[in-house]
């Protein structure tokens, strides 16, 4: 959900598969460094990216589960694992890849292995950023803020939900907005700006519980879940904060 | 939980591999995406393929084959088919004429459908059915449900497909079927989805759930047990409210089960249901009684009404042969 974040930064140096591979080795001095110049989104980064939703998304097991058993039918986290497994095990076919086909092929795998309504939703992000790379390759911060805006519309007009139902888009509007507000004051993200998209992320899933639904499967329960968080919004939370933190080269 | 399996995962593809090979003469099973078409092709139709989630057999796969559907897509059990399938399904059987998708409405079923319309390269309509009066919004729909009337639409859109008419006018008249459809069920059990080993919610020996979904979901209330014609009673009066029939209109009744009410329970429904409609004024000019559209394992029944026409009258008449309801041929 979240890789429209990790398109932002400029390289994939080898320091990058020593945070996936092993959490405990950070890249020593690798947070203060500035992110900038970017010049295109690369494949690399995007597999990383995966890499690092997979393995939050398995350490956080519990709380999606939990929270779906709440107010869904307890398959969220089965499926979104599903989802995040088969696209980490493309690697090899993807790799050499330009990233445009890179998000097509992840698009069209995880609308086939997610299924249910959330495969749509999630791939409808990677497919209309594929189609939007392809038109124009993003250059400046704007260009990668108005990228990752296209994906969450893509998102919106599939679900035609709105902030405030209840759903992952409580998470992906604010963290969009955000950005692109970033991108109009910066040239560049540097790391007090991911800190603050981190927790945008965090405001707008913990709105959620609050919130009636109106949308998904939780909205037949009305008045019955307000005081639950709402589990997609959870697991984009999880997601995005896995790219924020690859890029401020932070482990858990 | 008690059933029939080897494993849960396993079991839906194992499910498919006895149904294709039971019907052998009506269908073939395509694996990984999975779909199932007729094992003798049309030619010169439009093409109509559905799908949905499994657990609700015979719909749909028991309604491929002459006088029906073209295709069908399975998903996992109550778990939308995903696109690679549709896709998969169109291009196998797409003759020329287009391709018709009949989806039942649930969020999950129409976002998938809708990306496999928008990524076919060949012509495409849908027919969306929201059959299901007990809750104008449902757990898993915006809007209303999709349920047993979905036979009904697939059934007279089949047999005007098999014509040689084209796309619009199969779409359009789906849409008048499913616009003069309504039904409504109740459950006396939860099912059990098998991946999750335990059912789906709880109801008491003395309580049923009025206005249940095909998966379970929740329905406009829950209430102590009744006698069968107070039951009956409320579901036909919440259909008669949606559909405002006129005194001497012809309808076709259809009493479904859901797959753990015996039929010796469903045809007393029937009695109930039909000296009801006629007592209002209406003549029951067809009927259909069965497990059409089923959920896993509930005990419970819906009642649909259709309003026909001259039209709708003729194509549910018309020659149909497929694993679940064969006439005429």
């Amino acid at each position: 959900m979240a890789f429209g974040v990790i398109l932002l930064h400029p390289d994939l140096s080898p320091a990058w598969r020593l945070i996936i591979t092993d959490r405990h080795h950070q890249p020593s001095g690798y947070a203060s460094t500035s992110l900038r110049s970017i010049q295109y989104v690369k494949t690399d980064f995007i597999l990383a990216a995966i890499d690092a939703v997979n393995s939050a998304i398995l350490s956080h097991e519990a709380d999606i589960e939990g929270l779906d058993r709440d107010i869904g039918d307890g398959d969220h986290y089965i499926n979104i694992k599903r989802g995040c497994a088969a696209a980490a095990a493309m690697r090899p076919e993807l790799e050499n890849l330009t990233p445009d086909a890179a998000l097509q092929k992840i698009g069209m795998k995880v609308l086939s292995s997610i299924g249910g309504a959330s495969g749509p939703l999630v791939a409808s992000f990677f497919l209309e950023m594929a189609k939007a790379i392809k038109l124009k390759e993003p250059i400046s911060l704007a260009d990668h803020a108005a990228l990752f805006a296209t994906g969450v519309a893509g998102i919106q007009h599939r679900g035609k939900a709105q902030v405030g139902e209840k759903t992952m888009m409580d998470v992906l509007i604010p963290v969009s907005t955000l950005l692109t507000q970033l991108a109009s004051t910066h040239s560049e993200l540097d790391a007090d700006a991911i800190h603050a998209i981190k927790a945008e992320a965090e405001k707008g899933m913990l709105a959620t519980r609050d919130m009636l639904a109106t949308k998904g499967r939780a909205a037949g329960l009305g008045e019955r879940a307000i005081g639950h968080i709402d589990p997609g919004a959870k697991s984009c939370q999880v997601m995005i904060h896995a790219v924020c933190d690859m890029l401020l080269g932070q482990a858990h | 939980m008690k059933k029939f399996m080897n494993q849960p995962d396993t079991m839906l593809t194992e499910s498919l591999q006895g149904f294709a090979a039971a019907h052998a003469d009506l269908v073939t099973l395509h694996l990984d995406p999975n779909y199932l078409v007729r094992a003798k092709q049309a030619q010169n139709k439009v093409a109509v393929i559905s799908g949905g989630g499994s657990g609700h057999e015979p719909l749909h796969s028991g309604l491929l084959g002459y006088g029906m559907l073209d295709a069908v897509c399975p998903g996992f059990v109550f778990t939308s088919p995903s696109p690679d399938q549709m896709l998969a399904a169109a291009e196998a059987v797409e003759c020329g004429k287009g391709v018709l998708f009949i989806v039942k409405n649930y969020a999950g079923d129409v976002m998938n459908f809708e990306m496999a319309a928008e990524m076919l390269s060949c012509e495409s309509a849908t027919v969306l059915t929201s059959d299901d009066v007990a809750v104008e919004n449902s757990t898993y729909t915006t809007g209303r449900r999709g349920v047993a009337g979905t036979v009904i639409v697939e059934k007279v859109v089949g047999s005007l497909a098999e014509t040689g008419a084209d796309l619009a006018t199969c779409k359009a008249l789906g849409d008048r079927v499913n616009r003069r459809t309504a039904s409504m069920g109740v459950a006396l059990t939860s099912c059990t989805v098998p991946a999750a080993g335990k059912p789906t919610f709880q109801l008491g020996e003395q309580e049923l759930e009025m206005g249940v979904g095909i998966h379970g979901e929740p329905g406009r209330r829950r209430e102590a047990m009744r006698p069968a014609d107070e039951i009956v009673a409320d579901l036909v009066k919440a259909i008669l409210h949606d559909l405002a029939p006129a005194s001497g209109s012809e309808i076709l009744l259809l009493v479904n089960g859901f797959a753990g009410t015996p039929l010796m329970e469903l045809y007393l429904l029937y009695n109930s249901a039909a000296r009801l409609l006629q007592s209002h004024g209406l003549i029951i000019s067809r009927s259909l009684v069965g497990n059409y559209t089923t959920a896993l394992d509930m005990a419970g029944a819906s009642i649909t009404v259709c309003l026909l026409d001259d039209e709708i009258k003729q194509h549910w008449d018309s020659p149909v042969h497929t694993a679940a309801l064969r006439w005429g041929m």
